[in-house]
């Protein structure tokens, strides 16, 4: 059987691709979307990981409720992508700084 | 009995608010009719009460009415205590007042002012009434307060005069001065007395007489009825005009004529005198107040009186005597005479009074100009006034028989009878101060009455006596000026039980008087025997210097004036008081706060605190700002390294 | 290396391929694909530690709707401007040290989850399940005990998820649409109007 840390280490790597996803892409936002789901998989993929070795089925309902919340996430953040789109005219990350100070 | 006290005080209040009100609904005749009536009322039931009190002996009437406050176990009360002494003293003061309030009628005639001034007058009437029939210091001060501020509301009556405003302001911040020392008594009281009421204080004194205090000047020991006392005094030295704290008065003479008489010389400014007459049982534990009130008083009435021989203004010239016959107060109440001194209070508000508003009929038949180089032989236009200007003249120097005399004679027998050290310095200043007094006073009739007509043509054709309201209340105030001093000579002063003696005390020790009744054999007596005094001959000689200079040999007095030039220039710059006050404390005070603006506000709490915090957030937002980005990218880099930070310490550091 | 692990790094290794394509490749279309083969590859990891019922959801789910709605957006809007650029053209001292960052991150997890700190290595390896068990019916026992209340919770989020987002992107009544009364009711004076001119201004 593959030992834990395996499963721990490939949700890390998942985990920090996003990471690294969202701090080099500067094309737009939906890539940013994108690895945030990412890094949700990974986090999910933990759970599942130490639900399974530990034995607890409370780990795969947290990986439900956060698909749930990711899924619900992913639907308003689209809405407000479209509208953004809709408004602008372009969804270019480099060029949102209107919080700039 | 409370009812008609109460009805006293709140006759004249309610007349005040209601023209105060309502007068421009009213009108002006309805304004005068209620004003008069309130304080009618008030005169004719401070009649009966001095009757009751004072002829029928009722007892001391001593009750608090409503207690508005109580902490800490001290109550704050309006209440009465009425005695004789109150019950003199509310006599004058609504006699007085409704002598004014009928004057008033005619001088203040076609101004616009008419209903503002009635509602203000008959105010300043409860005011007095309140300061002089209050059992407790709190009320005291509340009634001290209210004349101040009706004062200068009516110095201030001609509010669009630059001289007015600048007179009343005067007058309400040298009476701050005063009033501080007298807020500062009343705390010294309520500290050592624990009590705000009369009685229970002056309870309290002599328990209090050996106890001292150490203020922090000099860290010397002083006694602590002394530092009451003096402080007090300071307030008195405020209201009551006293050197140095003199210098408001005269220039309240720019308030209108029937003020300058009620406010300014019969009553108001009498109320420093009052409150160290009713202080006695404190006072008398203080040998060094009562020396100080000697020394105060001496000098203001010598001094003060000097300066008005110079003066021109006609209203000036009184207002001097005012303040000079208000040093003789003091130094009578200084020698524990204060039976003498509250009856050269009583008799002076007749002959003050009857003087200003002789004053102001002849301003009045001058179309309202007051200098007395401009005037002349006015006996021959107006002779009513001028017999009540003679009488009250008589009365003010002194002349035997005059009710002047009496109170005043009585002040300079006690001063030479006194034991007390400044006692001799008390009793040659109002000596002397007797013939400057006959100087200013018979050269301001002899200028005015009689001499050359030195008037313009066109007011000459229309010299006359003023209408009935004018000169009535010179009359009815004539014939106590005259008279009253030797009906009251021997109740008030020498007889077993004097009128005031239920409301004075005096240690044997210092009492002057009971010293003196021995030698007192009736009024006549009394008056016959200063024929012979050296008060006598300085009063006539006062006269006949007057008569020589002004009527027979007119060109001395100029002769004199370039002679001893720099006698002239101190009298006529007033000792330089106003020059010292304007240098060192107007100018003073205004460097200080110009000071404190610039430096203190501008510079430290503007500039440092307020400005200076604000441009040091600006300074650090301007740094701060480069962190806010505006990426998204950016931010979620800044997340991940705080994670970093908290995993590294949670791994390898801890 | 047993069949189960073989399986395991099997899938791993997709799962980390797509995941890097999915931040470096150009087109959003292609990157869309490319998380979807993350996430199949991911289930397949799940099934491994018998999560059927969740690697279903996440296939169904997630690849059938939320990607798809994705892809649905990447597609509907218009990506030219945005997409012609490689993130090569970017390259700044600031990538660098969101690459260092990213390496820092997963040294630390390393350090994190290996044995030093949980004795994980210790966790024995559990049996696998006989072929009558059943994860579902497992999951919803707990589901709709313990967790009811968090179950309605979640119903009720997704439920304002969909109010917003329809509220978000929802535009009004702009389409072009017929309207049959102001057809029928229209007249002749609505269509033409006649206007006088006079014959001198005849050009």
């Amino acid at each position: 059987m593959v030992p834990l840390s395996h499963f721990l280490l490939l949700g890390a790597v998942l985990f920090s691709l996003g990471v690294a996803g969202i701090v080099l892409n500067r094309r737009n936002i939906i890539v940013l979307l994108m690895c945030v789901e990412l890094m949700l998989l990974a986090v999910n993929t933990n759970f599942i990981a130490f639900s399974r070795y530990l034995d607890d089925v409370a780990g795969q309902i947290f990986v439900f409720f956060i698909l749930t919340v990711a899924a619900a996430e992913a639907a308003i953040g689209l809405a407000i992508l479209v509208l953004l789109f809709r408004n602008r005219g372009t969804i270019d990350v480099a060029v949102m700084d209107e919080l700039k100070g | 009995m409370p009812g008609v006290y109460l009805t006293i005080v709140l006759a004249p209040l309610i007349a005040a608010i209601v023209i105060g009100l309502l007068g421009h609904i009213i009108g002006r005749t309805a304004s005068h009719w209620l004003a008069i009536l309130g304080v009618g009322l008030a005169c004719v039931l401070s009649f009966w009460v001095f009757k009751y009190h004072v002829i029928d002996g009722a007892p001391i009437y001593d009750a608090p009415l409503y207690i508005w406050g109580e902490v800490a176990g001290i109550t704050f009360q309006v209440g009465f205590l009425v005695d004789t002494l109150t019950a003199l003293m509310i006599m004058v003061v609504t006699f007085v007042s409704l002598m004014v309030h009928i004057y008033t009628v005619g001088y203040m005639q076609g101004d616009p002012g008419y209903q503002r001034f009635f509602c203000y007058i008959a105010l300043f009437t409860f005011s007095m009434l309140m300061l002089v029939m209050s059992n407790n210091f709190l009320q005291l001060f509340f009634g001290w307060e209210a004349v101040g501020v009706v004062s200068y509301l009516l110095i201030g009556f001609w509010f669009k005069k630059d001289t007015a405003v600048f007179a009343n302001l005067k007058a309400f911040i040298v009476n701050r001065v005063g009033d501080f020392g007298f807020i500062l008594g009343l705390a010294a009281i309520l500290a050592y007395c624990g009590s705000f009421t009369y009685s229970e204080v002056f309870a309290n004194v002599p328990a209090l007489a050996d106890s001292g205090m150490t203020l922090p000047i000099a860290g010397v020991e002083w006694s602590v009825i002394t530092v009451i006392c003096i402080l007090l005094f300071i307030g008195a030295m405020g209201k009551s005009a006293q050197v140095p704290l003199h210098v408001w008065l005269p220039d309240s003479m720019e308030g209108p004529t029937p003020i300058s008489a009620l406010i300014h010389a019969a009553t108001m400014v009498t109320a420093g005198v009052f409150m160290v007459a009713r202080m006695s049982p404190i006072f008398e534990y203080s040998d060094m107040a009562l020396n100080f009130v000697i020394i105060i008083g001496g000098v203001t009435a010598l001094f003060m009186g000097l300066v008005g021989i110079v003066q021109n203004d006609i209203k000036r010239i009184i207002a001097y005597s005012t303040l000079s016959q208000l040093g003789y107060m003091m130094v009578a109440v200084g020698i524990s005479a204060y039976a003498a001194g509250i009856f050269h209070l009583f008799t002076h508000a007749f002959f003050k009074a009857l003087l200003f508003l002789g004053a102001g009929s002849v301003i009045i038949a001058m179309h309202h100009d007051q200098d007395i180089r401009n005037m002349g032989n006015l006996r021959k236009y107006m002779p009513i006034t001028y017999v009540c200007m003679l009488i009250g003249s008589l009365a003010l120097i002194g002349f035997p028989f005059f009710s002047g005399y009496y109170s005043k004679d009585a002040i300079i027998e006690a001063a030479h009878a006194s034991t007390a050290w400044a006692a001799p310095f008390g009793y040659w200043t109002v000596l002397l101060g007797v013939l400057v007094t006959s100087l200013y006073t018979f050269r301001l009739l002899f200028v005015v009455f009689h001499g050359k007509e030195r008037m313009r043509d066109e007011l000459r054709r229309d010299l006359r006596e003023p209408r009935a309201v004018v000169w009535v209340p010179l009359i009815l105030l004539a014939i106590p000026s005259a008279i009253v001093g030797g009906f009251f000579i021997g109740p008030m002063l020498f007889d077993s039980h004097t009128i005031l003696g239920q409301s004075l005390f005096v240690l044997p020790k210092n009492d002057v008087l009971f010293q003196l009744a021995p030698h007192y054999h009736g009024a006549i007596e009394f008056a016959i025997h200063g024929l012979t005094g050296l008060p006598f001959w300085f009063g006539v000689a006062g006269i006949v210097i007057t008569w020589l200079f002004y009527v027979r040999y007119p060109a001395v007095p100029a002769k004199i004036q370039s002679h001893m030039k720099w006698i002239y220039h101190v009298l006529i710059n007033k000792y330089g008081f106003d020059e010292f006050n304007q240098a060192v404390f107007a100018r003073g005070g205004r460097g200080l706060g110009y000071a404190l603006w610039q430096f203190g506000d501008v510079k430290i709490i503007d500039g440092a605190l307020v400005n200076g915090s604000a441009h040091f957030v600006g300074r650090c937002a301007l740094i701060l700002r480069r962190l806010q980005s505006g990426y998204l990218y950016h931010y979620a880099l800044m997340m991940l390294l705080g994670l970093l930070v908290f995993l590294l310490w949670f791994t390898l550091l801890r | 290396m047993t069949g189960q692990a073989l399986i395991f790094y099997t899938f791993a290794a997709v799962a980390i391929f797509s995941a890097l394509m999915v931040i470096t490749v150009q087109n959003a279309v292609r990157a869309v694909l490319f998380l979807v083969l993350a996430f199949v590859a991911t289930a397949g990891v799940w099934l491994l530690m018998e999560a059927e019922f969740l690697a279903i959801i996440l296939v169904l789910v997630y690849v059938g709707a939320v990607m798809v709605l994705f892809l649905f957006v990447v597609m509907m809007l218009d990506f030219t401007g945005a997409t012609q650029k490689g993130p090569l053209r970017y390259l700044r001292p600031s990538m660098l040290l969101g690459v260092g960052l990213a390496l820092g991150v997963v040294f630390l997890l390393f350090t994190v989850i290996g044995p030093k700190q949980f004795t994980i290595m210790d966790y024995p390896s559990p049996a696998a399940r006989g072929a009558d068990y059943n994860d579902v019916a497992h999951l919803g026992m707990v589901m709709y005990t313990d967790y009811v209340l968090a179950f309605i919770a979640a119903g009720c989020l997704l439920l304002v998820a969909m109010v917003a987002a329809i509220s978000l992107a929802y535009r009004g009544h702009r389409a072009k649409r017929q309207r049959p009364s102001d057809q029928v009711k229209v007249k002749a004076s609505d269509r033409i109007r006649l206007v006088k001119m006079s014959p001198g201004s005849r050009g």
